[in-house]
C-alpha cells in the first residue's frame, strides 16, 4: 500500500523521472500492472483533478501530471490484461456544431482518460447526427458536449434532442460544459450533469459510469 | 493613442443582463457614463445572451445608450439582421464586432459591410478553428485585409483580432501572437490590432497581473486597441503608461493628466 501512496504523491508532485522509477520498481516487486494503474496512477490523477477543482493546481501542472502519467501507462500497457484495457467506460466528447473552440474540451478529454475512462475526442464543430453515430459505434455510456459561445449553446439542446430521437437516450448519460454554460442551462436542456472545470468533469464522468 | 473598446455592456454579464431584463435605464446609462469617464473610446454593445431576445434587447440598449453616448458604439452581434437594425439606430459611424473567415460568418457579413461607414473587427478565425502558429495568424490577417479592401474598406478602418490563446496550455502562445502582431503591423502600418486579452491568463491564478503585463508587451509589438473593462483602473494605468513609453504621448501630457486626475497610480 505504501508504494501506491508514494506513486500518488510523486505524480501530484510532478516528478516524472521518479514516477517512472517507482512504476518499474513496483513491477519488479511483482505488483500487478492493473493495480499500479488503478490504485497508483489513476488514483493519483484523481487527486490532481480534485486539486484543480479547488484551484490548488493549475492547468500547466495538470498537463505535466498527465504527461508523467502517460509515461507510466506506456510502461504498464503491454502488461495489462484484455479486461483491464477494454472494460472501462466509453466516453464520446466533442464541441457542438458551429463552435470551433477546443482548449477546454481537450483538457476535459485528457482528464477523463486520466481517470481511467476511454475518451473518444471527436473534435470541434460536430453535428448532432455525428454524435449519435459515434455513441452507437463506440457503444458509449457518456456523452460530453462543449460550447464556448452563447450562440452555440442552443446546439447543445438540439444535440440532446437528436440523441432522444435516435432512441439512445437511456444508454448514455449526457454532460455539458463550457464558459457560458450553467447548471441551470444544463437542467433546462435535459442534460444529466454540468461540470465547470476539467477536474470536476472527470470526477462526474466517473460517478456517472458507476451508476450503470 | 491606444483605443479602448469598453466591454461591459454585454448581457452575458450577470448585472447587465438583470438590468436589461428589468429595462433599468439608469443602471445601463450609469455604466456607460463610467466607462466613458474612465477613457473608453468605443462602447461595445452585445445583447446576445438572452437567447431569442437579442433583437428587442439590442434595440432597447441602443435607445437607452444613444442619448448619453459621447463616443461611437461597437455593435457586437453575429447576426447581420440585428447589425442592420443597430446600424440604423446610431448617430456616429460605429465599429462592427465582427467578421471572420468562417464561411457562414464571412458570406453574410461581407454584403452587410459593403458601402457602410464603419470600422470592423476582423477575427483571425476560420473553419478549421483557432490559428496554430504565427504564420497562420499572419496568413489569415492578410486574407481579411485583402477581402475587406476589395469592398472598399480602408486599412485604417480594419481592426485585426489575432485571437490571444491561453499560455497555460502551451508556453509558446504568448510569443506566437506577439510575433504575428509585429509582422502584421509591419506589413500594414495603418491596420489596427485589437482583441480581448484575458484569454492569455486562462487556467492560471492571479490573472490580472498576467493580463496587464501582456498588454504592454502586445503594445510594443503593435497592438493599438483592446476590448477590456475600462473600469479596471490598473490595466488602464498600465496602458496609458506603456503608451507614453512607446512614444505615443507628446511631452508625457496624457500620462501627467492621468496622474493628476487620479486615474494613474503606481
Amino acid at each position: 500500500m505504501t508504494d501506491f501512496n508514494e506513486i500518488k504523491e510523486t505524480l501530484v508532485n510532478l516528478d516524472e523521472q521518479r514516477l517512472i522509477q517507482l512504476v518499474n520498481d513496483a513491477l519488479e516487486k511483482g505488483i500487478p500492472a492493473g493495480d499500479i494503474l488503478n490504485k497508483g496512477l489513476i488514483a493519483g490523477m484523481d487527486i490532481v483533478g480534485e486539486k484543480m477543482e479547488n484551484e490548488d493546481m493549475f492547468i500547466p501542472e495538470v498537463l505535466m501530471a498527465a504527461r508523467a502519467m502517460g509515461k507510466g501507462v506506456e510502461i504498464l500497457k503491454p502488461l495489462l490484461g484484455e479486461e483491464e484495457t477494454s472494460a472501462r467506460g466509453s466516453v464520446i466528447i466533442g464541441t457542438v456544431k458551429g463552435d470551433l473552440h477546443d482548449i477546454g474540451k481537450n483538457l476535459v478529454a485528457m482528464m477523463i482518460e486520466s481517470a481511467g475512462l476511454t475518451a473518444h475526442n471527436l473534435g470541434v464543430d460536430i453535428a448532432p447526427e455525428e454524435f449519435v453515430r459515434m455513441i452507437k459505434e463506440k457503444n458509449a455510456s457518456i456523452l460530453c458536449l462543449s460550447a464556448l459561445l452563447t450562440t452555440t449553446m442552443p446546439m447543445m439542446k438540439q444535440t440532446i434532442d437528436a440523441v432522444v430521437e435516435s432512441g439512445l437516450r437511456d444508454q448514455v448519460k449526457i454532460m455539458v460544459g463550457g464558459a457560458p454554460v450553467t447548471q441551470a442551462f444544463a437542467d433546462e436542456i435535459g442534460a444529466d450533469a454540468f461540470a465547470s472545470d476539467a477536474g470536476s468533469a472527470a470526477k462526474t464522468a466517473k460517478a456517472l459510469v458507476n451508476q450503470f | 493613442m491606444f483605443q479602448v473598446i469598453g466591454e461591459r455592456i454585454n448581457t452575458s454579464r450577470k448585472k447587465i443582463q438583470a438590468a436589461v431584463t428589468n429595462r433599468d435605464t439608469d443602471y445601463i446609462q450609469n455604466d456607460v457614463k463610467n466607462q466613458q469617464e474612465a477613457g473608453a473610446d468605443f462602447i461595445d454593445v452585445n445583447a446576445g445572451a438572452r437567447i431569442g431576445h437579442e433583437k428587442e434587447d439590442m434595440k432597447w440598449l441602443l435607445d437607452t445608450i444613444g442619448p448619453i453616448a459621447t463616443v461611437p458604439l461597437c455593435l457586437d452581434s453575429p447576426d447581420p439582421a440585428i447589425l442592420e437594425m443597430a446600424y440604423g439606430m446610431v448617430d456616429k459611424p460605429p465599429m462592427i464586432n465582427s467578421i471572420s473567415l468562417e464561411k457562414e460568418r464571412f458570406d453574410t457579413m461581407m454584403p452587410f459591410l459593403k458601402g457602410k461607414e464603419c470600422k470592423i473587427i476582423a477575427l483571425c478565425m476560420d473553419d478549421t478553428g483557432m490559428p496554430v502558429s504565427s504564420d497562420d495568424i499572419i496568413a489569415r490577417a492578410q486574407k481579411l485585409v485583402a477581402q475587406l479592401e476589395s469592398i472598399g474598406m480602408k486599412q485604417d478602418a480594419i481592426y485585426i483580432d489575432p485571437l490571444v490563446q491561453p499560455i497555460s496550455t502551451d508556453s509558446t502562445k504568448g510569443t506566437m501572437v506577439l510575433d504575428a502582431v509585429r509582422q502584421i503591423k509591419n506589413q500594414y502600418p495603418k491596420v489596427h490590432i485589437t482583441g480581448g486579452l484575458s484569454n492569455i491568463s486562462y487556467g492560471l491564478p492571479e490573472r490580472k497581473i498576467i493580463n496587464r503585463t501582456f498588454v504592454t508587451l502586445m503594445m510594443d509589438a503593435g497592438m493599438d486597441s483592446a476590448i477590456i473593462d475600462p473600469l479596471d483602473s490598473k490595466i488602464m494605468a498600465a496602458i496609458r503608461t506603456a503608451d507614453m513609453l512607446l512614444g505615443n504621448d507628446n511631452f508625457c501630457m496624457a500620462y501627467l493628466k492621468g496622474v493628476r486626475s487620479g486615474i494613474i497610480k503606481s
